[in-house]
């Protein structure tokens, strides 16, 4: 029987705020333990959490760059239930009126381009960090800190909308860029400031109704979420086919033995008896508010890919490439506006450029190669001062020192020859050494001409103008052709 | 309204509370005069009211996203039963 995935994905970002969501904590990442914490997020009797306004605008500017519709009215709710690191015993949350609902992100997989539904978009606080016994000290002992707890978290719950892993991987993907576009949130999978869990279960083709489904939990990468949905799909499909029923619960994934692994929970594990938090009146939210935060929409990653293609007439693929990140579209462009050549200058983004940024694990802010530096180089490729081949030396150069392209061009010599007379002589010189070669090309082996090129380019240490070298070694062959004939 | 020993049960362990045997009817007989009254609030006509959540008709109470520190970590610690290494100190939460 062929079964089709069903798969949804809940994503937590951690809101890049100064403060934490209820009280004036810091919210910076790396401080000594516990040194972030107050009374009101320790959770101490009579205390009262006041919402931090700017929490509600970046979640409120995440609704409007995902096409949610925002609650005009939208309140917070406890969720009860006891874990050392949550030190009220309930989380403050959204529940029954989030703060907005029904938006959708666009993805485009195998071709075809496909809206993946947004049900809900809410706010809530982070819990804090436990360290596990002899991680820390006494095996017998758990420690806690709680310098992550009253963090602003969104959570972004996505409707069952994918039928394959790479859905998923794209989704997740495309959500992750307009995140960072709209800058509320780092979106740093490795530092956990952007979580994903993923339900997934299975249906034979053309059925309608779900099958029983399973929580993915602990995928620390996007390449993590596309393999344990792979390997769920492997599992669930294994036991259906065998006539075997899916146990519905949490699954951890595991990347070292790549695998999920069940995580056994209690029964009552999900009766968190919601109800309204008395402490917080209710986020009105009207029109104004919602026009000033639409202004600071900046133009999202679908709308510049689109104008990518249509400005610079670059292929539909490398507007995707070079969207995918806000800074890396405006490298690009600042790129094009001073060398022009755009799909030249895509062709060295996409490929030089941002493998060496992966290779040094580095931003495109942080990188030697400022726009200004690679335009300067193209230009000298377009105006003939060196070549394609030398380019790559150049930009190595570049990328290594943080030199200007023309300083390295002049200090190493590596100028291209146009000059006629010089080509020709080198030409000569290896038509000379190469006699063998030469008897052989005349009695009618032609495909040895790019071994002539090769060496005349090799003697030119590559910087002869290839272009040159084709046109006088033509010449020069057609001509001792004709004198043996 | 009649609540079982057994849903006294579940809600003791859910608040992580513990009963001695003979606390228990006496619990749920407590707890179902409490719904019994709520039920009887639900007698009430409430056509046309608004649900509300609050007592007091107030929305929008906002702090700017700012920083103040008013407490040292190791103040607010002091009062922990048990701490070492900068952390709070607890029961090992994850079973052997």
């Amino acid at each position: 029987m062929e079964f089709e995935a069903v798969i949804g994905l809940e994503v937590h970002v951690q809101i890049n705020t100064k403060s934490k969501i209820f009280c004036g904590c810091p919210t910076k990442f790396g401080e000594e333990p516990n040194r972030n914490t107050c009374p009101i997020c320790l959770g101490m009797p009579g205390v009262l959490p006041v919402l931090n306004r700017e929490a509600v605008n970046l979640g409120l500017k995440t609704a409007l760059a995902t096409g949610c519709k925002i609650n005009p009215l939208s309140r917070f709710s406890r969720k009860n239930y006891f874990y050392p690191d949550l030190p009220k015993g309930y989380q403050i949350s959204q529940y029954e009126l989030p703060l907005a609902e029904r938006g959708r992100v666009c993805i485009k997989t195998g071709g075809k381009e496909k809206a993946i539904g947004i049900t809900r978009i809410h706010l809530e606080e982070d819990a804090g960090k436990s360290i596990h016994g002899e991680n820390l000290g006494d095996p017998a002992s758990s420690y806690v800190d709680f310098n992550r707890t009253g963090v602003p978290l969104m959570e972004i719950v996505s409707e069952p909308e994918m039928h394959s892993p790479e859905e998923a991987r794209e989704y997740l993907q495309n959500l992750k860029s307009i995140l960072e576009y709209i800058e509320v949130s780092d979106c740093n999978m490795e530092e956990g400031s952007l979580r994903c869990d993923a339900n997934i279960s299975l249906r034979p083709v053309g059925q309608k109704e779900l099958g029983t489904k399973t929580e993915l939990k602990n995928m620390n990468s996007f390449r993590n979420v596309q393999r344990a949905l792979e390997h769920e799909v492997e599992r669930q499909t294994h036991l259906l086919q065998n006539g075997k029923a899916i146990i519905q619960g949490s699954r951890l994934w595991d990347a070292a033995k790549n695998e999920t692994v069940s995580m056994r929970e209690k029964e009552e594990a999900h009766d968190y008896r919601y109800f309204p938090e008395p402490d917080l009146p209710p986020v009105a939210v009207d029109q104004d508010w919602i026009n000033g935060i639409e202004k600071t929409l900046p133009e999202l990653p679908a709308a510049k890919r689109e104008r990518f293609v249509s400005q610079y007439g670059i292929p539909e693929y490398d507007a995707g490439v070079l969207t995918a990140s806000r800074s890396v579209a405006d490298y690009y462009e600042r790129c094009v506006s001073l060398a022009g050549n755009p799909k030249i200058v895509s062709n060295w983004v996409m490929g030089d450029v941002l493998r060496v940024l992966k290779e040094k694990n580095m931003t495109v802010e942080q990188f030697s190669v400022t726009p200004e530096r690679l335009a300067s180089m193209i230009g000298m490729i377009s105006s003939g001062t060196i070549s394609g081949a030398i380019a790559k030396t150049v930009f190595e150069e570049m990328s290594a020192t943080g030199k200007d392209p023309k300083a390295i061009v002049e200090e190493k010599g590596l100028a291209q020859i146009s000059d006629e007379k010089a080509i020709e002589e080198m030409v000569d010189a290896v038509l000379a050494s190469h006699p063998v070669e030469l008897e052989t090309y005349k009695k009618g082996k032609e495909t040895l001409f790019g071994f002539f090129v090769g060496q005349a380019m090799k003697a030119a240490k590559g910087k002869a103008n290839p272009s040159l070298i084709n046109k006088i070694l033509k010449e020069k062959l057609s001509r001792l052709k004709g004198c043996d004939q | 309204m009649k609540i079982s020993e057994k849903e006294v049960e579940h809600i003791a362990r859910l608040s992580r509370l513990e009963l001695e045997p003979e606390e228990k009817p006496r619990m749920a007989e407590q707890l179902g005069k409490i719904l019994d009254y709520m039920a009887k609030l639900n007698e009430l006509d409430t056509e046309g009211t608004e649900p509300t959540s609050h007592v007091l008709p107030i929305q929008n109470v906002f702090r700017e996203d700012g920083v103040a520190r008013h407490f040292a970590g190791a103040d607010l610690m002091a009062s922990a039963p048990k701490k070492d290494k900068g952390h709070y100190q607890v029961p090992k939460i994850l079973g052997s």
